[in-house]
Order: structure tokens, then sequence, then C-alpha cells
């Protein structure tokens, strides 16, 4: 927490704009995840034409509809660097779909249309022919187990040389720039086509999250009765790979004519 | 000669879809109908005064409380009350309409500018329009761009239409609009300027845009509470089917009919108040134990919040059933977007096909729950006098399908 004060605060970002797909959901996880070990965790939302403070200890960004997307734009341009000063001095950045968009160069929609972004990650998009929609399944880097999500975007996201992507697309398509990985981790920043939203399907990744965000290892964090979202894991995850599965037939019989 | 030939072929299949218990019959008559006559509708609706209601909630409710105020008032009303309302639902519904004179049809949103035309509608009645099914439907402003259209090809359309969306007043204005405001609680898709994209600004549940002056428009017509105020008549609604939502679905109602149709206000709203059931929405089901369960429908976030406010207030057990089939949207993130927390302290149940998405939701929510696929078997599982059944559509449907009263 950056010694800022002992409540960790989960900053919910343009939540009109930027939560068109559920994404507080990631929002509502952290918090309870902190508090039900009993770490004082606060939910602060920070609605458009507000400026983005620098206190926050998670930045958390959502996907939205195209008009929003250019309002959301031109807040966080604003607010630029209170956002570097915060992530520099150790805070944690989840962007998701259009939040992943924002933080990195620019976005190209389908009417040509240029988005300009944060800036903060070396990755542009431009919007495809045909909307991305459908269970996604992604592997990580160990210790991050396989995650979970549903993706539903226009985007095709290309990361610059110097970056990692999240994972590699077991199911899905993910960035659908043709490399079958979807996101960027950088540091402490992540970002992702995974809605879900991603963090109660993937508690694991959500604790990854707070521990960045802690200053902790995840391991040192209390267990939680993981139960409900490990049922919930395994459907989603058996969905999404039957799916992958059918993709992979299908495409296999195409280039075999 | 097509038209009945279509008509006729159409009822076969209609029969074999009821006596083989696949559905109620209507949607596959009509797609049988629109292939072998695909000038059908045109000739089904010669001749009959047509409003179409749409919305993305509150469409077969509507629908049906403008049927009761234009029935009590002496008219002969077809409409399509299962709620099949795609061309191929609306189909055989005017196919089957005798010599009714008038024709009150819901119609799904995307549909609505494909049948204007064909059907030579004289009124639209457009109730709201926020996220559903983003998988299927994309985004809202789409949808609120493609109804723009049909007001801007038909200037002389009649449309009585809700002041208080920006969606739907941007979709209306260019045509001859009767507006009424009826308030929006569900304020998450209205955020920005459907003209221009900057961000509204909503006081006194009004909103306006500072940059390019799109405005909630000035009309005297108004719901406050559960009056009804038309210009400078009032009347209280009253009605046997639950929740603010439904006044508001009954203000819109009562609006066209006094305003497009000229049934006396009072009338009409004695009318609408006499409706206990919607196709199967708000029906009681048995349980087996002695108890019966309230079944209500809530297929998105706007909906649902609608809903939650309604149950939070009374002493109620609660399942919520949530399938995710194509019909329901494939994509069960917009539990999220519903404030579940306020029903803490109400015993619950997690079911449907969707059961652990829902399962998890109301664990974050700090829900006490059980989890049950069977949305029966939940609600039977859970303590108390009252039960309500909230299910997404597939779900309802099947219901429906099992207790309800069948197709008209």
């Amino acid at each position: 927490m950056s010694g800022r004060d002992s409540t960790l605060r989960v900053g919910l970002i343009y939540p009109e704009l930027l939560g068109t797909y559920g994404d507080r959901g990631n929002a509502v996880v952290l918090v309870k995840r902190a508090q039900w070990r009993g770490i004082p965790a606060e939910l602060v939302e920070v609605t458009a034409g507000e400026p983005i403070p620098d206190s926050l200890d998670l930045y958390l960004l959502g996907g939205g509809e195209d008009d929003p997307q250019h309002l959301a734009a031109a807040g966080l341009r604003a607010s630029r660097h209170a956002i570097e000063r915060a992530v520099g001095d150790g805070a944690v950045l989840l962007a998701v779909c259009a939040g992943l968009q924002l933080v990195g160069d620019h976005y190209v929609a389908a009417d040509g249309t240029v988005i300009e972004g944060l800036g903060l990650l070396d990755l542009s998009t431009r919007a495809g022919p045909a909307r991305l929609i459908g269970e996604l399944v992604v592997d990580p880097e160990p210790p991050l187990p396989r995650l979970t999500g549903f993706e539903n975007h226009w985007g095709r996201t290309t990361l610059g040389p110097g970056l990692a992507p999240l994972g590699r697309v077991v199911a899905g398509r993910g960035d659908g720039d043709g490399r079958d990985t979807d996101g960027v981790l950088a540091d402490r920043m992540v970002g992702s086509y995974l809605h879900g939203p991603v963090l109660p399907r993937n508690p694991a990744f959500a604790d990854q999250l707070l521990a960045w965000a802690l200053n902790v290892d995840p391991t040192s964090l209390a267990p939680l009765d993981a139960e409900p979202e490990e049922r919930l894991r395994a459907e989603r995850l058996q969905a999404g790979t039957a799916r992958g599965a059918r993709r992979w037939w299908h495409e296999r019989r195409l280039t075999r004519g | 000669m097509r038209t009945r030939l279509g008509v006729a072929a159409g009822r076969v299949a209609g029969s074999l879809s009821r006596v083989t218990g696949r559905g109620a019959g209507a949607t596959i008559s009509g797609r049988v109908i629109n292939v072998v006559a695909p000038g059908a509708l045109a000739e089904l609706g010669a001749g009959r005064h047509i409003a179409l209601v749409s919305a993305t909630n509150g469409k077969t409710t509507t629908t049906c409380l403008l049927t009761a105020a234009l029935t009590t008032n002496g008219r002969r009303v077809a409409t399509n009350s299962t709620g099949a309302n795609l061309t191929s639902g609306i189909a055989p519904t005017l196919a089957a309409a005798g010599d009714a004179d008038t024709a009150v049809l819901e119609v799904d949103e995307r549909v609505l500018p494909r049948v204007v035309d064909p059907l030579a509608v004289e009124l639209l009645v457009l109730g709201n329009l926020s996220r559903d099914q983003l998988d299927r439907y994309g985004e809202v402003h789409l949808l609120a761009d493609a109804w723009r259209r049909v007001a801007e090809t038909h200037p002389r359309l009649g449309i009585v239409a809700n002041a208080s969306d920006p969606h739907v007043v941007w979709a209306a204005s260019p045509a001859q609009v009767t507006w009424v405001a009826l308030g929006l609680g569900w304020r998450l898709d209205a955020a920005s300027c459907p003209a221009c994209g900057e961000l509204l600004d909503w006081a006194d549940d009004r909103f306006r845009c500072p940059s390019c002056g799109f405005a909630q428009p000035e009309t005297p017509n108004r719901l406050e509470g559960d009056t009804l105020v038309l210009d400078d008549q009032r009347a209280p609604l009253r009605l046997a089917v639950p929740g603010q939502w439904n006044v508001a679905n009954a203000a819109l109602a009562v609006t066209a009919a006094v305003e497009h149709f000229s049934v006396p206000l009072a009338e009409a709203a004695r009318a609408v108040g006499s409706v206990t059931t919607v196709a199967g929405r708000y029906m009681q089901v048995p349980l087996g134990d002695g108890r019966t369960a309230r079944v209500l429908l809530a297929k998105n976030p706007a909906g649902w919040s609608e809903v939650l406010r309604f149950l939070a207030g009374i002493d109620t057990a609660v399942v919520i059933a949530v399938n995710a089939r194509v019909a329901d949207g494939k994509d069960p993130s917009w539990l999220w977007d519903v404030p579940y927390e306020l029903l803490r302290g109400h015993a619950a149940a997690a079911a449907g096909e969707r059961c652990l998405d829902v399962a998890v939701r109301l664990r974050y929510a700090e829900v006490d729950h059980v989890v049950e696929p069977d949305p029966l078997a939940a609600a039977r599982a859970l303590p108390g006098d009252t039960v309500h059944l909230v299910c997404s559509y597939t779900q309802f449907s099947a219901l429906y399908r099992h207790f309800g009263d069948g197709p008209a």
C-alpha cells in the first residue's frame, strides 16, 4: 500500500463509461478478498469528469462502447501524470478490453477514427473485420494458473517488441493479431481481453494482484474457501476448451480442404 | 393465394410444434409463412390500425396493457400475447386476427425497423433502451441509431415515447412524438450524449448535454409516483401486477391509448388495473409442498435493478434462475452490474444452467444461498410462505410452457 495509509484503496475508474461487461465485479472481488482476510479495503469509484487521484492502490479499467471510450480516453489522458505517479510508486493496474486499448498508444476504430491512448505501454490496437465473441481461455506463465473469461470485442492488439503477453490463448481469440496470445503483463500492469468478469472466475489471479498491491508474497495471504469459484472455473474451462477443440477441428479441415 | 397457402402451411407447422411439445408454435408457424409467402406481412396487416410496442424491458407487459385499454374502449384488437415478437411471431398473429380492426404488436428491438413499412404501421410506442444480450445485440447506441433512421424516413409516423430515456429521445425525435416522462432508474447506459458523445448532465432526473444542447424534451405529461399526468388531467394507476416498473409500463400504455386512440383517461387507467398476469409473468406456480412461487422475468441489469428494489422491500425468499442460451445472451457478466447486496437477509437460491455464476456473485454480495440448478427444487429448498422465482428468458419460457395458460 506504498505506506500511504492502512486502507487498501481499490479504484474503479469511470464505471459508467468503462463498465459495459460487468467489470465492476473485479473491484468487488478485490475488496471482499482483502476484507475477508481482515485487511481494510474500500472501493473508490472515480466517475467520469472527476480527476483520477494518484492515491489509489489498484486502478481498474474495464470495457466500454465506442463513444464512452472516446470520453474515457480524454479523461485518462488528462489524469495521465497521476496514474503514472501511482504506478511508479507501486500501484497495480488491471486494464480489460477497452481498458487495455486505452493504456496503449492508440486505437484505430472501425470508421478510421484514431483514439489516442495513455501510452503507458507500447501496444496499439485496430478494429478488425469481425467481432470476437465467446469463451476465452489463456495460459499465463506460472505461478498463475490457467485463466477463464469471456471476450466480446473488435480489437486486434499488437504488442511492441519489448513487451510480453499475459499468456497463450488456449481457446478463443484474445489479441486476435494472429499470434494466439492475450493481453500484456509488464511489472504490475496487466492488460487482457478476459471479461466474465475475470477476477471472480480466477481468484488466484485476484490474489496475485492483491499481493502486488500489498507488497507481499501471494502465498502469505490467508487461504479462503475456494469451492464456489473452483466449481465455476471447472465448468467454464470445460466450456471454453470444448469450444477450442471444435475450432481446432474446423480449421484443420479447412487447411486440408 | 400465396399468403393463404403460407398461413395454412404455417398452421400445420405450429400445431406440430405444439403437439410435439417443442414450443408454443407461434415462431415456427411464422417462419413457414414467411418462407412460403414473403409478402404476407403486408397483406395480413392491410386495413387494420397497427401499433408496435418496443423497448429493452417491459414490451410484453406494455403491449398487454395497451391491448386492455383499447379492448375496453370497444376496439377489436389482435395482439401477439405470447411474446413471440420477431417477424415470425407477428405473421401468425395477424393471420389469426379475423375481423380485428386494430393490432397491438410487441416487436423485438432489432426487428422494429424491418416491419414498419410492410405493416404500414401508424404508431410506435417506445419505452427504454439499455444493455441486453451484448453478444447478440451489440451496443445500445447502434439500436438507437437504427430506430432513429425509421423516424427520419417516416416523419409523419406517430410515436408515443418515454422522454426520460436519452436513447429513446434520440431515436424518436425526428417524427411526431407525444412524450411522457417516466423516469429512468438505470442510467449506466445513458452516460454519454447519443447525439454528440459528450458526457450528459443529469440533474433533478432530467438530462441535458452541455456540449450540443440535446436535452430531455419539455412535456406536461409525466408519471408522479403512481399518478399519470396528461396535460391538465390526472389519473391514479392502481395495478394488479407488481412493481414500480410496471407503473411506468402502464403509464406509457395509457398515454398511447389516450393520445393516439382517444380512449378517455379514466377508462384506460381502469382497464390497465384489471390485468393480473402477462404471458406468464407474475403467475403463481405450485411447488408441490402446499406453497406457490410467483414468477418474475428479469433478463438484464436494468430489469433486475427494478425487480430488486421491489423484492428488497418485502419479506420473501428469492430464487435467481439464470441460463445463458442464445435467447438469454451467452454472457452472464451482467450479474455483476446488479446490486444483489440488496438481498442480504433474504433466503436465496442460485439456480438455472448458470447457477455457479449466480452462486459466486451471491458469495461476493454476502447473500447466504443454496445452489440448485432446478428452479422449482431450489424454491422448495427455501423457507417461508412467500417465494419469488426470478428467471432469465429461457428459464421463464420453460416454466411458462409447463405451467402457463398456453398460446391464446
